[in-house]
C-alpha cells in the first residue's frame, strides 16, 4: 500500500487522535500552571508546615516515574473507591507530575527578582497586593518563561503516555492501526511527524511569542 | 480493601530482582547515551555547515517527539527491514539515542562554560588543539557538565518503565505481571513507586549537592 493510500484510509483516525492529544495537552497545561504557582509559593512560605508539605509533594512527584503515577491513578485508586475516567486520570497525573517540576521553576523565578525591588516597593509605600501585582509578577515572567517553555514541550511528549491508560489519543490510535494493518513504519512514522510538527511549528513558536511579550512588558525586549 | 502486607512481602523478592533489571537498563542506556551525545556534539562542532544543519535537525526531531513512540518505531519498524533485535536491545538503543541528544546539549553548555580567554591563552602559548582540549579545556569543562549528566542519569532511570511497553522485563513490567496474575494491582504498583522513590530521591539530592559545589567553584554563588 502506498503512503497516500495509507493516509487516505487512516488519516482521519489519526487526526481524531491528535484532537484528543491537544485536549489532554491543554487541560494538563492549565492544571500544571496552577499547581506550580501554588506550590512554588508554598515552598517560599516561612511556615514550616506549609513549606514542608510543598517539599514532600515536589520530591514525591519528581522522585517517582510518571508512568507509575499514571497507572496508580487509573488502576489503583479504584481500590480506594475513587474511580476516575481515563482522561481525568491522565490529566491529573500529568498535571500533578509537571506541577512539581514547575513549582521549582516558579520558586527559582521569585528568588531571582532582586531584593532591591521588594525594598523599593516597600519604601514607596505600595500595599503588599500592589507590590506583588505591579512590581514582582511582571519581572518573574521573563525569568520563568524560558524554562517553563522547555517543560511544556516535555509535557507535550509526555501526553503520549496517557495512551497506556486507554485514553484514545494519537499514540493510542497509532498503536491500534499498527495492530490491525501491521504497517508499523507508516503509522508510527506519521505519529512521530505529527508530534514533531505540533511541537516545532505550533507550541514552540507560541511559547517564544509569550517570552517576547513578557520581556517587552518590563522593557527588556526589542521594541 | 486495604494494603495487604503479607501479599506485598510475598512478592518482594520478585520485585527486587526486577529492580536489578531496571538498574541495569538505566545503566546501559546511560552509557550508550553518553557516547551518542559525544557524536552529536561532534556533528555540532565540525566546521562543515551542512553537517551542522543536518545534525541540528536530527537532534530537534528526536527531542521533540515522545520516547514512547520512538520505542514503538524502533521495535516494530526495524524487523520490517530485516533487522531483528531483542526488546532489550531496541530499548537500550532508543534510550541511548533519545537522551544522547540531551547530553550533547549538556556537553555543549559545559564547553561554552569554559572562558574564551582560556582558548586565547592556549593559542598565545602555541599549544596544539588536541593539547588545549586535553590539558586545558576538558578538565575545566568536565566539572561543569557533571550536574547535567547526573540529572539525565536520574531522568533515564525514571523513564525505564516505558520499556515495559515493548516487553522488557524490568520493574514495572514485573509489577504488571504480578498484578495481572493475582488480580491485585494496589501492592505491586505501590511498591514500584516506593522503590523508585528510595532510589531516585537520594540520587537527585546528590546531584543537587554536586551542582551547588560546581556553582561555588565557578564563583556563581557564595559558599
Amino acid at each position: 500500500m502506498s503512503y497516500f493510500a495509507f493516509l487516505a484510509e487512516h488519516g482521519t483516525t489519526l487526526l481524531l487522535g491528535t484532537v484528543t492529544t491537544v485536549k489532554v495537552l491543554v487541560c494538563s497545561i492549565i492544571l500544571y500552571v496552577i499547581i506550580s504557582m501554588i506550590f512554588g509559593l508554598m515552598r517560599l512560605s516561612k511556615n514550616p508546615i506549609v513549606q514542608g508539605t510543598a517539599t514532600v509533594y515536589i520530591e514525591f512527584f519528581r522522585g517517582t516515574s510518571l508512568l507509575v503515577q499514571l497507572f496508580w491513578a487509573y488502576y489503583v485508586l479504584p481500590f480506594f473507591g475513587i474511580s476516575l475516567e481515563a482522561f481525568t486520570a491522565g490529566v491529573a497525573a500529568l498535571g500533578l507530575n509537571f506541577g512539581a517540576y514547575g513549582a521549582e521553576i516558579v520558586r527559582g523565578g521569585i528568588l531571582a527578582v532582586p531584593k532591591g525591588q521588594w525594598e523599593a516597593a516597600h519604601a514607596l509605600n505600595f500595599s503588599p497586593a500592589k507590590r506583588i501585582k505591579r512590581i514582582i509578577i511582571p519581572q518573574i515572567f521573563p525569568i520563568i518563561l524560558p524554562p517553563a517553555a522547555n517543560l511544556t514541550v516535555e509535557l507535550l511528549k509526555a501526553t503520549a503516555l496517557v495512551a497506556l491508560v486507554t485514553v484514545v489519543d494519537l499514540t493510542f490510535e497509532a498503536k491500534q492501526i499498527n495492530s490491525i494493518t501491521w504497517l508499523s513504519a507508516q503509522c508510527f512514522g506519521t505519529a512521530l511527524l505529527i508530534y514533531y510538527f505540533m511541537a516545532r511549528f505550533a507550541l514552540v513558536p507560541f511559547l517564544r511569542w509569550l517570552e517576547v511579550l513578557a520581556a517587552k512588558k518590563v522593557g527588556r525586549g526589542k521594541a | 480493601m486495604g494494603f495487604k502486607w503479607d501479599f506485598a512481602y510475598e512478592i518482594l523478592p520478585q520485585m527486587l530482582l526486577a529492580t536489578l533489571n531496571t538498574i541495569i537498563a538505566a545503566g546501559v542506556g546511560y552509557a550508550i547515551a553518553l557516547v551518542v551525545g559525544l557524536f552529536f556534539l561532534l556533528g555540532q562542532r565540525t566546521p562543515y555547515k551542512i553537517i551542522n544543519v543536518i545534525n541540528r535537525e536530527i537532534v530537534e526531531f528526536i527531542r521533540s517527539t515522545p520516547l514512547l513512540i520512538q520505542l514503538f518505531f524502533v521495535y516494530f519498524v526495524l524487523p520490517q527491514f530485516g533487522i531483528k533485535l531483542s526488546a532489550w536491545l531496541c530499548g537500550m538503543i532508543t534510550i541511548g539515542l533519545h537522551f544522547g541528544t540531551y547530553l550533547s546539549e549538556v556537553y555543549r553548555g559545559a564547553l561554552e562554560g569554559v572562558s574564551k580567554t582560556q582558548w586565547e591563552a592556549c593559542r598565545a602559548l602555541n599549544f596544539s588543539t588536541v593539547y588545549t582540549y586535553r590539558r586545558i579545556v576538558l578538565p575545566q569543562a568536565f566539572p561543569i557538565a557533571i550536574p547535567g549528566m547526573g540529572n539525565y542519569l536520574v531522568g533515564i532511570f525514571k523513564d525505564t518503565p516505558l520499556l515495559s511497553t515493548i516487553g522488557v522485563a524490568e520493574l514495572f513490567h514485573a509489577a504488571t505481571a504480578v498484578g495481572g496474575y493475582n488480580y491485585r494491582y494496589l501492592e505491586p504498583y505501590t511498591m514500584v513507586g516506593v522503590i523508585f522513590l528510595i532510589l531516585s530521591v537520594p540520587a537527585a539530592m546528590w546531584v543537587r549537592k554536586l551542582e551547588r559545589r560546581v556553582n561555588v567553584a565557578q564563583g556563581k554563588i557564595k559558599q
